[in-house]
Parts: C-alpha cells; sequence; structure tokens
C-alpha cells in the first residue's frame, strides 16, 4: 500500500513538473512582458531596465533554473503588475472560485448520478429518453453560451437575478447553475451507462435469484460496482474545482482564479499565470491520487492487483 | 411439510418471446418432490430460459406466458413480491459462470449471511455460525479464514461451490442448476457433480440439472428433458433414454459423444446448426438436419404424445432399437445453412 501511493506520488511530481515546465516555455516564447507591461511608444532604455530588473535579460535556461529553484524554496515570484507575492494574489482569489465551484459540484452529484441511476433502471422508458436528451443538450451546449441564454432569460427578460459581480450570494446563483449544467449532463450519462452495464452482469442476476428485494439489489448489490466509474469522473470535476471557473467567471464578472488567469495571461503576468498553473495541477493530481486510492477501496479486485 | 400438489414444479404452455421472437413454444413440464431432472439440448435451445422464466429473472423486454406453479400455487403473472418470496427460499439458482455470478465487491462470508438472513432470520453470529457451516458442507477448507475473502480470491470450481452454499442457505426445495460446471475444468466438474449428488441425498431438495454433457446428466438425474428450438422433443428416464433414444435428435446427441469402450470409431456429428428462432424451419424444427425426415416432418410439426411406457416423444419417424448409427456422408449445403 505504501509504495503503490509512493509510485503515485512520484508520478504526480513528475505531471506537476511537466506542467511547469511546459508553462515556462510556452509563457516566454509567446510574448515580451516589457512590451506588454510598458506599451508600445516606450524609449529602448526603459524595456531594457524592465528586462534587467526581472531578469528577463538572462538566457532561457538560466530563468529556467533560477524558477525552479525559487519553487522549491516556496517562492513563487512576485506580480510584475502589482509587484505583490504572486502566491497571495492568487490565494486571495480562491475563496471566490470556490464559492461558485463547490456548489456547483454539489449540484452536478445532487441531480447527475441519480438522474442517471433512475433512467438505467427505467430504460427505453419516457424518463430515459428524457434523461438522454438533457444529459446531451447539458453538455454539449458550451458554457459561455449556456451562461448567456440563462442571463437573457433570468437578468434581462424575468429581472429576477443579477447578471454580475460578487455582492449577495443571489449573485452566485446563475454562474453556479451554469457552471453545474454541463457537469450533471456528463454524470448523468456515465451513471447511466455504468448502472446499465452492472445490471446485465451475472451477479446481479444471482442476487435477484436469492431473493432480495428489487430496492436491496440496486442498493447493496449494483451501486457499489458502478461506483468505480462514476469516481472517476466526480474525481476529474473535483480537480477542476479551481481551474474550471475560467469562463464563467469571465461571464458573470466573477472575481475568482479563473478571471486572474485571463487578465495575467493578457498581461504577461509571468509568476501570476505560473502560479495559477501549478495550483491547478496541483489539484488535479492530487484529486487523481485520491482517486486511485478510493478505486481499491471500491474493488478489492484492484486492492489485490496493486499490492501485488 | 404439506404438499399441496403432487408435483413440486409445474410448468404449463410456458411461452417466451423477446421482441416478438418466440424462443419457447410451450413447454409443458413437472418436476417431483426430491426427483432430479435433467434438461439437455444444445446452445440457445431454452433449456435455461425455461428456468429464469419460471423464476421471472428474465429482464423486462422478454414476454413470458403460461402457467408456473410451485406446489399447486400459481406464480406467473403473479407480482414481483410473489417472486421474490420463492427466490431462494423455495427454488434456488445456480449459474454457468461461478466466478462472475458471485458480487465482486462484496466479502463471500457476507453473501452468504445476506440470504440466510433473508430467507431464515438469521443474523450476527447464529448467521455466521451457519454460514460456516454451510462452506464446510460444501467442501471449502479454512471456511473460518476465508470467510472475509472476496470471490475473486477463490477458483472457479470454489466459486461455484460457494454458490451452492448459497442457494443452501434458503434451504429450498428445489435446486436449479444452470450448467453449474461447463466453466470448469474436467476434474473440478466431477467434484462439483458428486458435490450436487451428495447434497441432494442429504437435503433431499429436488435438482433440475440443465447441460449439453448427457454423461453429467445421466450422472445426476433420474428423468431427462431433450430440448430444440425451445420445445421438448423427448422425455423419459434416464435409463430409458440412454439405452434406446428415440428422436433422431437425442441420437445424434448420443453418436456425437466419444466413446471409452468399443472400438475406435469415427464420431458422427449432427450436420447444420440450431435453427436461428426468427427463422423456424416449416413442420418439424430439427426436420432440415435430420437424417431420417420424412415429406411429413416438412409440412406438419409432431407433437409431443406420451407412449404406452410413459415416455415422451415429438417425432413422426422415431429411431428404432438397435438401429446402427447413420453416417451421413451426404451433408448438403441446406443442411449446413
Amino acid at each position: 500500500m505504501i509504495r503503490f501511493i509512493a509510485v503515485r506520488l512520484l508520478r504526480a511530481m513528475i505531471t506537476i513538473f511537466a506542467v511547469v515546465t511546459f508553462a515556462f516555455v510556452v509563457l516566454r516564447m509567446s510574448g515580451d512582458p516589457a512590451q506588454v507591461m510598458l506599451g508600445p511608444d516606450v524609449p529602448q532604455e526603459a524595456v531594457d531596465a524592465f528586462r534587467r530588473s526581472w531578469g528577463l535579460d538572462q538566457p532561457l535556461w538560466i530563468q529556467y533554473l533560477a524558477y525552479i529553484k525559487s519553487i522549491f524554496t516556496g517562492d513563487f515570484g512576485v506580480s510584475m503588475r502589482d509587484k505583490a507575492s504572486a502566491l497571495d494574489l492568487v490565494l486571495q482569489r480562491v475563496p471566490a472560485t470556490l464559492q461558485l465551484t463547490l456548489p456547483a459540484l454539489l449540484l452536478k452529484l445532487v441531480f447527475g448520478i441519480p438522474a442517471g441511476v433512475y433512467a438505467a433502471l427505467h430504460r427505453q422508458s419516457f424518463a430515459d429518453r428524457g434523461v438522454i436528451l438533457l444529459a446531451v443538450l447539458g453538455f454539449t451546449i458550451p458554457s459561455f453560451v449556456m451562461g448567456l441564454v440563462l442571463v437573457l432569460i433570468f437578468a434581462v427578460i424575468l429581472g429576477v437575478l443579477p447578471s454580475g459581480g460578487q455582492d449577495t450570494w443571489v449573485h452566485g446563483i446563475l454562474p453556479t447553475v451554469t457552471m453545474s449544467i454541463g457537469g450533471i449532463g456528463i454524470l448523468a450519462r456515465f451513471s447511466r451507462s455504468a448502472m446499465i452495464e452492472v445490471m446485465g452482469q451475472p451477479y446481479i442476476r444471482t442476487a435477484s435469484a436469492k431473493g432480495l428485494k428489487w430496492r436491496d439489489v440496486v442498493w447493496n448489490h449494483a451501486l457499489p460496482n458502478a461506483a468505480v466509474p462514476i469516481v472517476t469522473i466526480v474525481g476529474f470535476m473535483v480537480g477542476s474545482l479551481i481551474a474550471g471557473a475560467v469562463v464563467v467567471e469571465s461571464i458573470f464578472s466573477w472575481p475568482g482564479i479563473g478571471r486572474l488567469l485571463i487578465v495575467s495571461v493578457s498581461n504577461r503576468d509571468l509568476a501570476v499565470v505560473q502560479c495559477i498553473l501549478l495550483i491547478i495541477a496541483a489539484a488535479m493530481v492530487v484529486s487523481n491520487l485520491v482517486v486511485d486510492l478510493l478505486y481499491g477501496w471500491l474493488d478489492p479486485r484492484l486492492r489485490s492487483s496493486a499490492a501485488h | 411439510m404439506d404438499r399441496a400438489s403432487s408435483n413440486l414444479v409445474e410448468l404449463r404452455d410456458l411461452k417466451v418471446a423477446f421482441d416478438g421472437v418466440q424462443v419457447l413454444h410451450g413447454i409443458d413440464l413437472n418436476v417431483g418432490w426430491g426427483e432430479a431432472v435433467g434438461l439437455v439440448g444444445e446452445s440457445g435451445c431454452g433449456k435455461s430460459v425455461t428456468w429464469l422464466a419460471a423464476l421471472g429473472l428474465l429482464p423486462g423486454k422478454a414476454s413470458v406466458t403460461g402457467s408456473v406453479r410451485l406446489d399447486g400455487q400459481e406464480l406467473a403473472g403473479g407480482p414481483r413480491e410473489a417472486f421474490e418470496q420463492v427466490r431462494g427460499g423455495r427454488i434456488a439458482m445456480i449459474f454457468q459462470d461461478p466466478s462472475s455470478s458471485l458480487n465482486p465487491v462484496l466479502r463471500i462470508g457476507r453473501q452468504i449471511v445476506e440470504a440466510l438472513s433473508l430467507h431464515r432470520g438469521l443474523r450476527g453470529d447464529p448467521a455466521r455460525r451457519e454460514a460456516l457451516r454451510l462452506l464446510d458442507m460444501v467442501g471449502i477448507p479454512d471456511a473460518r479464514r476465508r470467510f472475509d475473502l472476496y470471490p475473486h480470491e477463490f477458483s472457479g470450481g470454489q466459486c461455484q461451490r460457494l454458490m451452492i452454499a448459497m442457494a443452501l442457505a434458503g434451504e429450498p426445495d428445489l435446486l436449479i442448476a444452470d450448467e453449474p460446471t461447463t466453466a470448469l475444468d474436467a476434474t473440478i466438474q466431477a467434484q462439483i457433480l458428486d458435490l450436487l449428488i451428495q447434497l441432494r441425498a442429504e437435503t433431499g431438495m429436488a435438482t433440475v440439472f440443465i447441460s449439453h454433457d448427457l454423461g453429467a446428466v445421466s450422472q445426476v438425474c433420474e428423468r431427462v428433458c431433450v430440448m430444440y428450438a425451445g420445445r421438448i422433443v423427448e422425455e423419459g428416464s434416464v435409463a430409458e433414454l440412454f439405452s434406446e433414444p428415440r428422436h433422431p435428435y437425442t441420437r445424434g446427441l448420443f453418436d456425437a459423444i466419444p466413446r471409452i469402450d468399443g472400438p475406435r470409431q469415427r464420431l458422427i456429428p449432427i450436420p447444420g446448426t440450431v435453427p436461428n428462432p426468427k427463422h423456424l424451419p416449416e413442420g418439424c424444427s430439427f426436420q432440415p438436419r435430420c437424417f431420417r425426415a420424412l415429406e411429413a416432418c416438412r409440412s406438419e410439426r409432431p407433437a409431443l404424445d406420451t407412449s404406452a411406457d410413459g415416455r415422451q416423444l415429438a417425432c413422426f419417424r422415431p429411431v428404432q432399437a438397435n438401429e446402427p448409427a447413420e453416417p451421413r456422408t451426404r451433408v448438403t449445403e441446406d443442411m449446413l445453412l
């Protein structure tokens, strides 16, 4: 078990390292912070001075080594724009983002899984077809379209909900709903197919042949088996709790990480962008690790194959 | 026990259709108290479907008609609860693939205790003790230590023993064994057959043994029904059927088995394959593969009639006793289609 976790942790570190390196290279290849920060009509001496003060005049690999070294000491650099610690800037925004993504995750779980399971148990019924239709609509309509449609209906036409800002919890309703709809659709579909697959297995017939009530067959024998594929999807959703709100935060002018990321990228605010990407990667990797551990808990066959 | 009926189970005109395709064409079958009946036939002939239908275990898209009486009480067409009370408690069933018939994420002890609490109201320590006794009875060594293991930690043969233990938990009057040895090694097959025979002797429960293995059927059963394309075509005691098969299909099944005694002989396969239930041939379903088919066989279907000696047969031109096996050199193309 310890070996299992150690291997996964090592793999996680490598993943994060790859993300950090990739971000570093791409950001520096794709634009010059000095030009963006200072504007087009600045004398060359000012640009050179800016580059020198941020170390941008050094060869790329020296910059890279310095960056990696500072990360290991817990220093994520300073924002070129705000001259404040990049990590502090990012962490300040985390609560706002979680205010949207956590309730959205809850909505996904509460509506997506039961809808999918119900559809699977009533296959080919009216309800099943309805769930499939709504699920497909839910995850095929992009969130920026969905968000605008909801704004149009609830803010512009009905005038019952605010279209943007973060003043009260009411302001969070539209962005949260926008964000959850796609996930509800995805979870409903996955839960449905997982459940259909499990309900066709011989051990479900055994459980029925044993004389168990239908409800007990579903709860005690089918659901624990259907949980493995569902957990995979939920794990992915948990991993994107921090990253998942870029588009929606922009639509609803919600001051979370997503908006900070967009602003920082357009400003080439290197330290902030890298810090955000690192945190997103870490969140993904940690949730993947947790999912791997959950697999073992849910399915004893995986537990013993991991041990050997 | 009060017996309302002389037969434990009576199936009458049991028919099953999937999506409008008839796969079972009216099965009449009795199983006496404590009797061991074999159901023989090729894959897809409806052996398993018969009993899954009788227990209401077919998926919802299957339409089942006919009568299923258990100890005189009608089950067919009843509510789901009626079936749930019978399953496991009065009629238990074990299946072909034991390893995937046990729930992979539940400990085997729990799966057996579940049946015990369901049918005998046992919980806690008494349930555990009884489960251990059952595991002992079906020959799981070191049951105490392995009580909390998962199905994948047992071999196929042991999984079938576990399935049998679970089936015995409800102290059923009838055990339906649906090809219980098909997925197992030959030596393990023999052990499981011995176990079924021994348990029947100890408990007095009736057994329905579904198999395409005539040898296994002859060991376990007293009476055999041969099924073809969703119908029973011949029925009789094991001794009668084995010494003197009358239906050309039954005879064909025997001719296709290698013999240990006597001179080496070429096996005689039955030409062709089981017909598609969507396109059953006119007349007798077996007629396109039958080496004795007459003109009448192609237009009319022979009914299952009871002869003077109590055997049942559905054939216009039965095989006579001591008739030599007919080498069917003329395998025409329409036979293979």
